[in-house]
């Protein structure tokens, strides 16, 4: 078979060559991630022998810890509901060429804005006040990651470097916000917000055990797939990441199209510090800076920012954090233990985006020559 | 010390010749070369004719290193070698000018000529090298700004320096891939004319790739031609004639042929009056005081590269903004937001397309929709229809004879003649009232060329009005109807098309008025 040949035109055959592609891609985007996590996970194991201790012990805890009994599903999936959030707040940016690591910021601040209305208002009814916490808390994440894509697009100013450095500005405003202002004079050792009224408080989704924000989480996955997969503002999203000066050319608003994604993405991770208010902690506190927003970041990339991915990546990252106190009793390591792990997977999975196009199933389907 | 001088042999002083014994090239099944022998004398002027995809690229490669032929001998100065990599091309003193550029886009001039040597040292003395680079520049018959980032120069200026790198660089025999797509003819010619004397003076053999018959018959000594990866034909230029060459060239297919021009008149379609914008470097103007696009004309726009043809594109694409001045499109005031483009019916055509107008990762049928994904017979849609996506993508691509492997490559694949038919097939497809377009023609071969020009000209004999900037006269003065030409950021010259004087062109072009 020659080139020419090879070159089938689409009047002839054409949607086999299309489905035979789009499905090779496909398998591409599964299997390139899934490798990278298990390559992450046996240079990990390297690293446990040196320590002395069992990689397969050590996986067998987290598997038990994580995923073995329906207690551990239920811890783990509690774990996945903030992370879905917060790798939201990654992706979306992502689709459009911006890489914003500081979702962490919009989490704080989303908690605080949500503990705040609950010390404005506590006479509210629940429903009333939960979707008042709600939209306070998207607003201010939205307006924070927002902000960070309006200097990007009027500035010029590095939007990863600056959603970074806007997290500690998040965190210390925070702490500033519940050991001042907005401290409850009756928390002592912890400084917070006052408890959130009993009505106020978000229960758990009957049947699962885990609270609603998981509900959300899952929802706002799809909802994102949906536009940005879907919807022609998603297509104009895509267009932007995919070249911005064609984006110009064709007459987009690359600008308002890059601050609205980022805030959407911001007002996802608020919503993920709201349910951490309102679902777990009860009030606003230094508890909400968990790390949950540098998680988010790593499931986003595992998922290479597809929204429906990121669903199963969320479960698997929360399995591991929800076994790291295990861990640190049975194999006598310290908690952070874990975060190696995840470490060591976001470099594996940033390698295999760079292999992206040396390793491909698409190309070995075509027996490319190159 | 030693051991580096060991390793990077001086360069020779005289030119090289060169030649291939039966050289052929295969790829699995693929023959991109077939037993192919030219002889390039020491001091000859060389040209390469054939269309894209008949092997000149794959020959100069193997001659370069490459690629490793399948079968055939590579003789330089009469002793065969073995080119195992380009580093041992260079060593022997052959070099390339590439299509596409291989400058450093954040370093300067300066600095892109010398980490470009082999032997630079690990502490590079500046102030020496600086008076080093004066005194080389002195001799060259063009001035490139050596301390401007090279991103920042237009593409002709890009392509003067990679020429002078391969002459810094001491190369005696130089392979020149068609160096003069982005030129001026003046430009082309004196850059011909230096390589035309330092070939007659015996100090460099030149081997260029060209499609232009006119340098052809006025700068070389000799030809030969490639078809289908097979040589076509040759001999010396004096004996043949252009006819000649395009027969061996293009064998028995037929050409796409110009359209023929219709009698048209229309309304004023665009018009630019006293619109002013800063140029890419920020301390010049760019200043159009009166531009006028009727139905039924092609505009062209003559110019240097980096006269402000770019700027002039993207004020009218909306990506510059008019400090002073304004642009109307059918007598209303128009800032090319995407709603007023499709309402005008207005297109753009930027060049390089792949860069300017393609998301290179997305597929050819997604690239294809980016016109009209949002709007359907006027009405805006929320959800995107996958269907209509590939139904049209599929129309065009057969429409516009765009090879792809299939409508979900990534248009990144695809050569650059066939991103340009994809783009054309995108922004020509139903009522077009005005067409900018910038170098359509840039770097693509004969057959495209003529394809693409047809399709305009087929545009404008519709009725649209076609404002079209370009950097190859030729093509300006084959499709326009009238002529303007571009010099230091201002229309400096009008003529129509019918009376154009070339002499007089040059002259504005050159900014000598």
């Amino acid at each position: 078979m020659t080139t020419e040949a090879g070159l089938a035109s689409p009047a002839t055959g054409a949607i086999k060559a299309e489905t035979a592609e789009m499905l090779g891609r496909r398998l591409d985007a599964i299997f390139l991630p899934l490798a990278a996590l298990l390559v992450g996970m046996l240079i990990f194991s390297i690293f446990l022998l040196f320590l002395g201790k069992s990689p397969i012990e050590f996986f067998q805890i987290v598997y038990k810890a994580g995923f073995g009994t329906s207690f551990s599903w239920t811890n783990t999936l509690a774990r996945a509901a903030p992370l879905l959030l917060a790798a939201l707040c990654v992706a979306l940016p992502a689709r459009l060429g911006l890489v914003i690591i500081g979702g962490e910021g919009a989490i704080v601040l989303g908690g605080v804005a949500a503990g705040a209305v609950a010390m404005l208002a506590p006479g509210l009814p629940g429903p009333i006040g939960i979707v008042g916490m709600a939209l306070a808390a998207a607003i201010v994440g939205g307006a924070w990651i927002g902000g960070i894509g309006a200097l990007r697009h009027y500035r010029g100013v590095n939007e990863t470097i600056s959603s970074l450095l806007m997290a500690y500005i998040a965190i210390a405003l925070m702490n500033h916000l519940v050991e001042g202002p907005l401290r409850d004079p009756a928390s002592l050792n912890k400084p917070s917000t006052s408890p959130l009224p009993d009505a106020w408080r978000i229960g758990e989704i009957p049947g699962v055990g885990v609270h609603w924000g998981l509900a959300i989480g899952i929802i706002g996955c799809i909802v994102c797939w949906l536009l940005i997969e879907r919807t022609t503002w998603g297509f104009a999203a895509r267009i932007v990441g995919g070249n911005v000066k064609a984006a110009q050319i064709q007459g987009l608003p690359a600008g308002l199209l890059m601050i609205g994604f980022t805030a959407l993405g911001g007002a996802f991770a608020g919503l993920a510090g709201m349910f951490e208010v309102a679902a777990v902690h009860g009030s606003a506190n230094a508890s909400l800076a968990a790390g949950y927003g540098y998680t988010g970041i790593l499931i986003a990339f595992l998922a290479r920012h597809n929204g429906l991915a990121i669903i199963p990546a969320a479960i698997v990252f929360a399995g591991f954090e929800a076994s790291s106190g295990l861990i640190q009793r049975r194999l006598d390591l310290p908690d952070a233990t874990i975060l190696v792990l995840e470490g060591i997977v976001f470099i594996t999975i940033l390698l295999s985006d760079a292999l992206q196009d040396k390793i491909s199933i698409v190309k070995l389907m075509k027996g490319d020559r190159t | 010390m030693n051991h580096v001088l060991e390793k990077t042999p001086h360069p020779p002083a005289r030119a090289l010749s060169l030649e291939t014994l039966g050289m052929t090239m295969r790829f699995g099944n693929f023959t991109a070369l077939r037993d192919v022998s030219i002889k390039v004398p020491a001091g000859s002027f060389h040209v390469l004719l054939g269309e894209n995809g008949a092997g000149k690229s794959t020959l100069v490669k193997c001659i370069m290193g490459f690629y490793q032929p399948t079968a055939g001998q590579l003789t330089v100065d009469g002793r065969e070698v073995e080119v195992a990599h380009p580093r041992a091309a260079h060593d022997l003193g052959l070099g390339m000018v590439y299509q596409h550029f291989t400058l450093v886009p954040s370093l300067t001039a300066a600095e892109n000529l010398v980490i470009s040597r082999a032997d630079v040292p690990a502490k590079i003395n500046w102030a020496r090298e600086r008076e080093a680079l004066s005194a080389f520049m002195a001799n060259m018959p063009f001035q490139v700004p050596l301390d401007v980032p090279v991103g920042r120069l237009a593409a002709g200026e890009k392509q003067k320096l990679e020429l002078l790198k391969q002459l810094y660089l001491g190369r005696k025999f130089l392979i020149l891939d068609e160096p003069t797509s982005v030129l001026t003819p003046s430009e082309a010619d004196e850059l011909l004319g230096m390589v035309r004397g330092l070939t007659t003076a015996g100090d460099l053999t030149c081997l260029m790739i060209s499609h232009k018959f006119r340098e052809v018959t006025a700068f070389a000594d000799e030809v030969s031609v490639l078809r289908r990866g097979e040589y076509a034909g040759g001999g010396k230029v004096s004996d043949l004639s252009t006819a000649d060459m395009a027969a061996m060239m293009i064998g028995e297919k037929e050409l796409v042929r110009s359209a023929r021009r219709v009698e048209t008149s229309g309304n004023v379609v665009l018009e630019m009056k006293g619109a002013k914008a800063p140029d890419r470097s920020g301390f010049k103007t760019i200043e159009i005081g009166d531009l006028k696009v009727k139905a039924g004309e092609i505009v062209g726009i003559a110019g240097i590269s980096g006269n402000g043809q770019m700027e002039l594109m993207q004020m009218l694409a909306g990506q510059r903004p008019l400090d002073a001045g304004e642009m109307r499109v059918k007598d209303t005031p128009y800032t090319a937001t995407r709603s007023e483009a499709q309402k005008f019916n207005v297109r753009y055509l930027p060049e390089e397309p792949l860069k300017n107008a393609c998301a290179p990762k997305m597929t050819v049928a997604e690239n294809i929709f980016f016109r009209d994904f949002d709007a359907k017979s006027g009405k805006r849609q929320f959800w995107l229809d996958g269907r209509r996506m590939m139904a049209e993508a599929a129309r065009l691509v057969g429409e516009y004879k765009v090879k792809t492997a299939s409508l979900a490559s990534p248009i990144a694949s695809l050569s650059g003649g066939n991103v340009q038919r994809a783009v054309l097939a995108r922004e020509l497809t139903g009522e077009v009232d005005l067409l900018v377009i910038a170098n359509p023609c840039f770097g693509l071969d004969f057959s495209a060329v003529a394809e693409i020009r047809a399709r305009i000209m087929a545009a404008r004999n519709s009725g649209t009005a076609v404002l079209l900037i370009s950097e190859d006269l030729d093509e300006i003065l084959e499709l326009s109807d009238r002529i303007l030409v571009m010099s230091e950021g201002q229309i400096a010259f009008e003529t129509p098309a019918a009376t154009a004087e070339i002499g007089e062109i040059g002259k504005y072009m050159a900014g000598h008025h």
